[in-house]
């Protein structure tokens, strides 16, 4: 089957560019740009809407096994074809963790149920304790893409040390969460005026800085493969610039949150913005938006991290943490376009080239030969969310009532439509 | 008229009209409270219940004699951590008492914010006790009632705030009234308990006692929760009150008619000299104790007036 996409604005992140075009697609693949219709083609015009490869999130909760009444594999697929994201990948804190090739078997063969690509992260360490790496190579050849404890940060270094040593020869990659755990331990909040005022227990912004010191501490002695899941405060980013002119393979992250929202959008105690880590003041979210248009941050995620309404429902300290975001990822993400801090192509090598590139995967280009996993949006839209319109089976989203622009239209994985807007 | 609110969860949401409001019918409740017969009707079949997730002596007495003072029909629910352990959530909880139809719930809680939640759930007035870290507002408004029959004003005064300001509701709710009614304010305690972000309060903040009450019209103490004594935040009792503990010696910097204030508990000999606390001449930590009366009267009979003028026009709504 043949798929002539015209008159679309291509959103290209691998050239920088955003210019009007059209797209041809041939069994799956990418096959051509500009070309006239082919042959028995079905043709589509985008009406000078955008067309810019599929989303690649990075580091989605599924709560397969364990928690399927929060998000299964299907309403994750839906939930990400509606918001644009193409390929998930998933994280290992589940229950149990993914920790063995078994699980990874077994969640592998779940994902099929789902109807945009899902590719899976293994657990570090079993049990996600911190002390006793995983079978990293059987990990690695039955599919995990990446190596990760999630939010666990293990204080047992050493342990970590070997790990990461195993780790290196086997090319595999981790990811860290650079946050110092003596310190975040409790806290529900970032040190603040605000904080303070609103007695809630909070952390220093530096617990971040502390964690990713130690992080590149052992990267730089291991040489490892390493991605920081999110940098999120403004004194992390020395640091992270200095590892990577010294030729460290790092790379780092930020939820889309973190860009988009501030510690003061708690308000009265709002439990759909608490968040890990914690909302940051609005000095920090300038400075990573600023570090993300400068290309020092590389990647833009979600986090979606599914929450029923029950542990959201208690008082602030006791709530559940995280939010949902597959389908709110793009729309929010245009937030930052709308207020010029970044263009479209800048921000797409955020959301899908540079996470694609860094997991080895062929997805987040628009070029000839790569899988035809394409999102169609209008960056203009305006809408009002309401929560309860989301697909993903938990409604916890902090954009609920608010104003956003941005509305996916279409959604292809490898050349096969599977979101109608 | 000059209270509006619908609950008392906090200093933050009250004007200085409203604070101001509750401390002069709290006046004529001292009144009330110092006669033989102490009873008065305005609460006359209402329905109080008190919910205190967090044990309480003090407040919960002093909260119990004054809905029974105004004549309200006054519930103890000790919930303790019982209903917690059968699982029950806070919401449930809360879901349970509005089905008996209560008309002022007094709860306190040890989580910030647990009682502004309770608040969004229930259909009658809340009254916040203290919720963790966060407010206690009766505290600070009968502070506010002290110092204003002590010193004839509750404007343009000194006041330093002395101990365990991080951990502690009082302070909180306490720099919010006294910033509001445009005092000047200063926060003393070894950096350990300070909390953070205090530079942005507006308080002019001191690690030495000694120049922190140099000029202050008030002392106010804090209590130094027992689990915080030894050293996580500070070394040890000793060197806690030798550094700042309340002593004659150190109040002696202050201004020579400065008044003594403790929310209580005292520790005596921790945060502040025993003998000092109870030197009538400087201590009105007795006479706090009393305007808790006053103050809770006043500030139920507010919310009361509110309630019923808010169901009042509910009732009309619905007849037309």
């Amino acid at each position: 089957m043949i798929l002539h996409l015209t008159n679309a604005r291509l959103i290209d992140p691998e050239t920088g560019t955003d210019a009007l075009g059209s797209l041809t697609v041939k069994d799956g693949v990418i096959v051509g740009r500009g070309g006239a219709l082919p042959k028995g083609a079905e043709s589509l015009d985008c009406a000078g809407m955008c067309l810019a490869p599929g989303i690649v999130d990075w580091g989605v909760k599924i709560g397969e096994p364990g928690e399927r009444h929060r998000e299964s594999f299907r309403s994750a697929g839906l939930a990400a074809a509606a918001g644009g994201v193409t390929t998930i990948v998933a994280r290992p804190d589940t229950n149990p963790a993914i920790d063995t090739p078994e699980t990874l078997e077994f969640v592998t063969r779940r994902s099929a149920e789902s109807v945009v690509r899902i590719r899976h992260m293994a657990a570090l360490t079993k049990l996600r304790q911190g002390d006793e790496m995983t079978e990293i190579g059987f990990l690695l050849d039955a599919g995990a893409v990446a190596f990760s404890d999630v939010f666990n940060v293990s204080t047992n270094t050493k342990a970590l040390a070997r790990a990461m040593t195993y780790a290196r020869s086997l090319g595999a990659l981790i990811v860290g969460h650079p946050q110092e755990p003596g310190l975040t331990a409790g806290a529900a909040a970032t040190n603040s005026k605000f904080a303070s005022l609103r007695g809630l227990p909070s952390v220093s912004p530096m617990a971040e800085r502390i964690g990713l010191d130690r992080d590149l501490g052992l990267v730089e002695m291991t040489g490892v493969r390493y991605h920081a899941d999110q940098i999120t405060t403004a004194r992390s980013l020395p640091a992270l610039e200095r590892a990577k002119a010294n030729g460290l393979d790092v790379t780092a992250g930020v939820s889309i949150h973190h860009l988009t929202l501030n510690e003061l959008d708690v308000g009265d105690y709002r439990t759909f913005f608490k968040l890990t880590p914690p909302l940051r003041a609005e000095d920090d979210r300038m400075a990573i938006v600023q570090a993300l248009a400068d290309g020092l941050i590389d990647v833009i995620a979600s986090f979606h991290t599914p929450a029923d309404e029950e542990s959201k429902r208690l008082p602030f300290e006791e709530a559940a943490s995280g939010a949902v975001g597959l389908q709110t990822l793009l729309p929010a993400a245009m937030r930052l376009y709308h207020a010029g801090a970044v263009s479209l192509p800048q921000l797409w090598r955020a959301l899908s080239l540079n996470p694609a590139n860094r997991l080895g995967l062929p997805q987040g280009r628009l070029s000839d030969g790569a899988p035809a996993d394409l999102v169609l949006f209008d960056p203009d839209a305006p809408f009002l969310l309401d929560r309860f319109t989301l697909k993903s089976k938990s409604k916890n989203t902090p954009f609920d009532g608010q104003r956003m622009e941005g509305k996916v239209l279409a959604t292809w994985v490898g050349g096969l439509q599977v979101f109608q807007g | 008229m000059t209270f509006r609110a619908r609950h008392l969860l906090g200093i933050e949401q009250l004007s200085p009209q409203e604070i101001v409001a509750v401390l002069d019918l709290a006046d004529r409740y001292v009144d009330l409270n110092r006669r033989t017969v102490k009873q008065s009707d305005v609460l006359a079949g209402l329905t109080q219940i008190n919910m205190f997730f967090e044990n309480s002596t003090r407040t919960q007495a002093s909260f119990e004699l004054a809905g029974k003072r105004l004549g309200a029909d006054v519930m103890n629910m000790v919930v303790g951590q019982s209903s917690v352990k059968k699982g029950e959530t806070l919401i449930d909880t809360a879901m349970t008492l509005n089905a008996m139809r209560p008309d002022l719930l007094v709860v306190r809680h040890p989580s910030s914010g647990a009682v502004n939640l309770l608040a969004s759930k229930v259909k009658c007035a809340v009254l916040n006790a203290g919720d963790g870290r966060h407010e206690h507002p009766t505290q600070a408004l009968l502070d506010a009632l002290t110092i204003r029959r002590a010193k004839g004003r509750i404007q343009r005064l000194t006041v330093a705030i002395c101990g365990d300001i991080a951990h502690s509701r009082v302070a909180r709710s306490n720099l919010i009234l006294l910033g509001k009614m445009e005092n000047r304010l200063r926060l003393i305690a070894p950096p350990t308990l300070m909390p953070p972000g205090v530079e942005g309060f507006g308080c002019e903040l001191y690690d030495d006692m000694k120049k922190g009450l140099e000029g202050a019209d008030v002392v106010m103490m804090l209590r130094l929760q027992k689990e915080r004594m030894d050293g996580g935040f500070i070394p040890s009792e000793r060197e806690y009150y030798h550094r700042y503990g309340l002593d004659a010696e150190k109040l002696a910097h202050a201004k020579p008619d400065a008044i003594v204030m403790h929310p209580g508990p005292m520790n005596r000999g921790v945060e502040i000299d025993g003998e000092l606390a109870d030197d009538i001449n400087r201590s009105v930590i007795q006479e706090q104790v009393e305007m808790g009366v006053a103050v809770r009267m006043a500030c139920m009979d507010l919310l009361a007036r509110n309630l019923r003028a808010e169901r009042g026009r509910a009732a009309v709504g619905v007849m037309v």
